[in-house]
């Protein structure tokens, strides 16, 4: 039996709420996304629990739906960083030669302008979709899964045990496989997380800046910016999907320390 | 005999130039060669056959890729970076003004934020496990997953509009004294240090951990010597090199973190120039903004690797 | 008799410990342990890992490392109760009244500051001198260390100077102050063996000539008895005796001292020669990417069910012999010959028969098995790889090798973690042992072990050599072990083998310069022995 700390158990209820919530939102929204149903601006009431937004719609119904959109966009952003980096991450480690050495000074390439910057650059040309955001995202988060299980696979390939069984005579796989994957796994889990948290702070503040999902979509960055000029006025709807995005991040980060903590202990770990 | 260092130094300079001019190829291969047609991005569907003749022409989107990216390069070595599409000034004049407001406010947040990470780090370090260094973790864990934006918006709300203590968006121009610009970017300055203090705070802290467990540091314990004097005499020296890479990383940090505060904040600066003209998709400004952020942020890596191949006694002293 | 420089009492000390899977609590690592220390007099401390020696050690500095605490007992030095001083009193008489050895020289320097800076810094905080004169004082401890160039090494940074001599430039750096009190933290074992011997000797004169008192950890009795006067033996944190120098090794009263002294005691009578199963024929070999071979021409060969022990110090070129046999890389020149066959120079296209008949087992069990990995697992994959044994038959012949091994039931669903240093290495054995080799090449196996279990490790490989009539290619940088089990010997130095032969050819005169070097200087369990070295190769340099 696995012990659970309070504070990750608490970022796994969390972060489990968050999901159900995004699945199914189409249950669980009150009122259609882009119904406008009330004032602008109404204040929390029974019908509207967080009131209403800056053209009258019911602003609970928007950070719902706003969260399918989020989590759904980061989370495919994060299977397409993961899958690609860690897949050319373990061929350079494995293959080396001049594999390695392309795909790293590629990657060095790209890590040396900040992500944002870069994907501003690239969606100044490209047609502004959700496709496009989670390839963009996707890609230039690789670079970091990259980095991290190259590392993590160098780190194995060097051990005895899987000199021992190279002159055993195994074949990659086995040694890929049974060797080095169980071995690399659960650093990878708790970067998956971290990722997870990278990329959904990266589509919150690409649509914030206007150049992420763009309307009639919603997302939770994009609510922020539809809210933002309230404000001034002391109307603190932008503020709601602000937490939102805090408090998923810092459940997902809790869950991700304690698999990392894990991690090290095992790795540290030694019998009588 | 060129001493060791020298020629570390300039090979890590060398190095720095060679990455600049790739990231150069990458910006213009990435607004330029892309699957699309540019003109077409520019204008929209809608868009006349003559219109997009004309705006290939202007773009001399007709010439080879090769030849447009050497015409590109050689301007922004000589200083031109060409005309801006939607408005027709001069990109190098609109930008020098905006990128000297932009400085003007990382500045002041690195001044704030670098000697505060520094000296938290160091009470975190001090009392490693105990509730200072608790507390100040948890802090850490609760900014580092919050985006720039909802720390600038929660700032904005609770300072600007609930207490009314500092003006909500900061608007600054040239005929202002030093103290009203100072008042106008008090709060974009206090979200840029909330969000890059976190990252270096923890980085420094690691950073003097790792030297204070060294066993030299065990040794000057054992010689019976003060705590200061270890700290200052034995420690410091070791942890120069980790704190200056994680400074300048951090104010690499600061650069991304500019951008979303200035929109924030309505700021005049370079970051707010960049987002306007990548939604007007006005591509010479979005490159020539691409290239000045590259460079500061390699330019600001090159520093930190310099400074920590001085700060190595084995390479300051070869054998 | 006059008061002890430092005496010890009832000493009892404890450490929190944070397992993953459980929640912290205390652990004693010392318990009630007593000793006294004369002025002059040299007290070493010995036992095996975790018997709690350095934590002894640290004590009489009234210091504990990580979360330990001195928790019991009284510890005096120079008549003062300094368990339980405040942090000034500890300041003010560590550095000045008692002083410390590290074991690694090359850790414990500073890397930003010259060695004199360091070596004589507790003598000017402690106001003992001025810098002139402790400077002076400096110089005097380097010229009596031996050190090269006594006037200038001071200006040196740590890294410009080799590792036994920062191991002097420590030692200078505990006498400056003149203590009354050093704390030796195993000295000399990070050190190369040939390097060891001197090292000790300008210790030990070092001692003698300052009179200081000393406490000398070790993990090896046959150096301790060469510097010590007292020796007191320690286990899991308790005495097991205490002793002048000569009973102790004479005639010791407990069994686990016997077993100490009489460990590498194992008597191997040496094979005849025979028919070789394994050649090496003129091995020249070089890393790809450098201008210099690690070895070259190396003819050696092994018979069936013999040991071939090659024997060098560190930079030899012996474990690159293990991978060029091995197929990890190929040599420039030369060939190998295994059971009648030539092997091919690259590992990926050896047939599973050479793969098989030819195992390894490594130095470090803790890397050599995948943690993930059941013991069950770790010894069965060579009997599924190589004879497709599955299932039932597979476990069967898995407890079969365990019961082998001497581990017996209940192990075969653990895992490697949960396995004792000793125990790790005896699945490495099963593992090898499961492919039915022919030979199997033994890298450092002993080394990173406690003597005693390094004993049972060496006596079980003898035993299953002799149950299947495998033959070994043993690594090794220890002659004590060599002498235990070896048929042949090779000596290895800078990549050339220097002297090569049965073992009563190598081990007798006439000797080659490194062949005598290496020999006098391993450590022997009796009195004197480090005089006898010294002045023979004090002799022998004079002769040349």
């Amino acid at each position: 039996m696995i012990r659970i700390p309070p504070s990750a158990l608490l970022g796994l209820v969390m972060t489990g709420a968050f999901f159900f919530v995004a699945i199914f939102a189409d249950f669980i929204a009150p009122y259609p996304l882009a119904a406008v149903v009330g004032g602008v601006w109404d204040p929390s009431s029974s019908e509207h629990w967080l009131g209403t937004d800056s053209i009258g719609r019911d602003l609970m119904s928007r950070m719902i739906y706003g969260g399918q959109t989020t989590i759904k966009i980061a989370t495919l952003a994060t299977i397409v960083s993961f899958g690609l980096g860690s897949v050319l991450g373990f061929t350079a480690a494995t293959v080396g030669g001049w594999v390695d050495q392309a795909l790293s000074r590629f990657v060095d390439l790209l890590m040396s302008i900040p992500s944002l910057i870069l994907a501003l650059v690239v969606l100044s040309v490209m047609s502004v979709n959700e496709l496009t955001l989670i390839l963009v995202m996707g890609l230039l988060d690789a670079t970091r899964v990259f980095r991290l299980s190259r590392a993590v696979a160098v780190d194995i390939t060097v051990m005895d045990y899987v000199e021992a069984a190279r002159l055993r005579g195994e074949g990659t796989g086995w040694i890929i496989f049974r060797e080095i994957l169980p071995n690399a796994l659960s650093p990878l889990v708790a970067e998956l997380g971290l990722r997870f948290i990278f990329a959904v702070l990266f589509i919150s503040t690409l649509s914030f800046l206007g150049l992420g999902v763009q309307p009639p979509g919603a997302d939770w960055g994009g609510i922020v910016k539809e809210n933002s000029a309230g404000l001034v006025y002391g109307i603190p709807a932008a503020l709601a999907p602000a937490v939102a995005i805090a408090v998923l991040a810092i459940s997902v980060n809790l869950v991700a320390d304690w698999v990392l903590n894990r991690t090290t202990s095992l790795k540290g770990g030694r019998g009588a | 005999m060129v001493h060791p260092i020298i020629r570390l130094v300039v090979q890590r300079i060398a190095l720095g130039l060679l990455l600049l001019l790739a990231v150069s190829i990458l910006i213009f291969g990435g607004t330029q060669l892309l699957p699309g047609d540019v003109a077409q991005a520019i204008l929209g569907q809608s868009a006349t056959q003559q219109a997009l003749a004309n705006l290939r022409e202007q773009m001399g989107l007709n010439d080879p890729a090769l030849v447009r990216y050497w015409n590109w390069l050689w301007g922004i070595l000589h200083g031109d970076l060409g005309t801006a599409l939607t408005n027709g000034h001069d990109i190098a004049t609109d930008l020098g003004k905006r990128f000297a407001n932009t400085l003007f406010l990382a500045f002041w947040a690195a001044a704030i934020s670098v000697p505060l990470a520094i000296i938290l780090g160091l009470v975190a370090a001090r009392y490693a496990g105990r509730w200072p260094d608790k507390l100040i973790s948890g802090i850490t864990l609760a900014t580092i997953s919050l985006p720039e934006f909802v720390v600038g918006y929660i700032a904005m709300y609770l300072l600007a509009v609930k207490f009314r203590l500092l003006p909500s968006v900061s608007m600054i121009f040239d005929g202002m004294t030093l103290g009203a610009k100072l008042h106008a970017i008090m709060l974009p300055v206090l979200v840029l240090v909330l969000v890059v203090l976190a990252h270096m705070m923890r980085m420094t802290r690691a950073a003097i951990l790792n030297v204070m467990q060294s066993a030299y540091v065990e040794t000057a314990e054992l010689k019976g010597i003060s705590p200061g004097r270890v700290i200052w005499r034995h420690a410091l020296p070791n942890a120069i090199a980790p704190v200056v890479n994680v400074v300048m990383l951090n104010l690499a940090y600061l650069v991304v973190g500019v951008v979303v505060v200035e929109v924030v904040f309505v700021y005049p600066g370079m970051g707010q120039y960049l987002v306007d003209h990548v939604a007007k998709r006005d591509l010479p400004v979005v490159q020539a903004c691409g290239m000045v952020f590259a460079a500061v942020y390699i330019g600001l890596n090159i520093l930190a690797d310099v400074i920590s191949i001085l700060a190595n006694p084995r390479l300051r002293h070869p054998k | 008799m006059p008061d002890p420089i430092l005496s010890i009492r009832n000493l009892k000390i404890e450490a929190t410990v944070y397992p993953p899977d459980a929640p912290p609590h205390d652990v004693v690592i010392v318990d009630g342990v007593s000793l006294d220390l004369q002025k002059g007099k040299v007290l070493g401390l010995i036992g095996e890992s975790g018997a709690g020696k350095s934590t002894i050690g640290l004590s009489a500095m009234s210091y504990g490392r990580g979360g330990v605490r001195l928790t019991g007992g009284e510890v005096m030095l120079n008549g003062r109760e300094i368990r339980l001083a405040n942090a000034k009193a500890l300041r003010s008489l560590r550095g000045r009244e008692v002083t410390y050895v590290a074991q690694s020289a090359a850790a414990a320097f500073n890397p930003a500051l010259t060695l004199m800076d360091q070596v004589v810094e507790a003598t000017l905080r402690h106001g003992l001198a001025t810098r002139s004169e402790a400077e002076a004082r400096a110089v005097k401890l380097f010229r009596k260390l031996g050190l090269p160039d006594p006037d200038n090494i001071g200006k040196r940074y740590p890294h410009q100077v080799s590792g036994g001599q920062l191991q002097r430039v420590m030692t200078a750096m505990a006498l400056c102050p003149e203590p009354s009190l050093v704390v030796f933290d195993e000295p000399t074992t990070a050190l190369d063996v040939t390097t060891q011997i001197d090292v000790l000797a300008a210790i030990k004169e070092a001692i003698h000539d300052t009179g200081v008192a000393a406490l000398y950890i070790t993990h090896d009795l046959a150096v301790v008895a060469q510097v010590s006067d007292d020796i007191m033996v320690l286990r899991n944190g308790k005495t097991v005796e205490t002793g002048v120098v000569r009973q102790i090794i004479d005639d010791p009263h407990e069994d686990y001292t016997r077993a100490l002294v009489s460990v590498r005691s194992i008597d191997h009578e040496e094979k005849a020669k025979a028919e070789p199963v394994l050649r090496v024929d003129g091995v020249t070999a070089r890393y790809s990417g450098t201008s210099f071979d690690v070895l070259s021409d190396i003819n050696v060969d092994l018979a069936p069910g013999q040991t071939l022990a090659v024997v060098g110090e560190s930079g030899s070129g012996k474990s690159t012999l293990a991978r060029v046999i091995t197929g990890l890389l190929p040599p420039r020149a030369g060939s190998i010959h295994f059971n009648g066959r030539d092997l091919t120079p690259d590992l990926k296209s050896r047939t599973k028969t050479d793969l098989r008949e030819l195992q390894m087992i490594y130095q470090m069990a803790d890397v050599a098995m995948n943690p993930r990995q059941t013991v069950g697992t770790i010894i069965g994959r060579p009997l599924e790889f190589y004879f497709g044994l599955r299932g039932e038959a597979k476990r069967k012949r898995v407890q079969e090798l365990l019961d082998q091994i001497e581990m017996g039931k209940g192990y075969i669903d653990r895992y490697p973690a949960e396995l004792s240093g000793g125990q790790k290495q005896r699945v490495c054995i099963a593992r090898a042992l499961a492919a039915k080799p022919r030979l199997i090449i033994c890298d450092e196996v002993t080394s990173a072990l406690d003597p005693l279990v390094a004993d049972g490790i060496l006596r079980l490989l003898l035993e299953l050599q002799a149950q299947e009539n495998v033959a070994y290619l043993f690594i090794t940088h220890d002659l004590a072990t060599v002498k235990a089990i070896a048929d042949s010997i090779a000596v290895m130095f800078k990549g050339k083998v220097v002297r090569y032969g049965s073992k009563s050819e190598v081990l007798a005169p006439p000797f080659d310069d490194y062949t005598d070097l290496l020999l006098s200087s391993v450590p022997e369990m009796r009195l004197g022995w480090l005089e006898e070295a010294i002045a023979g190769r004090r002799m022998a340099s004079a002769g040349n």
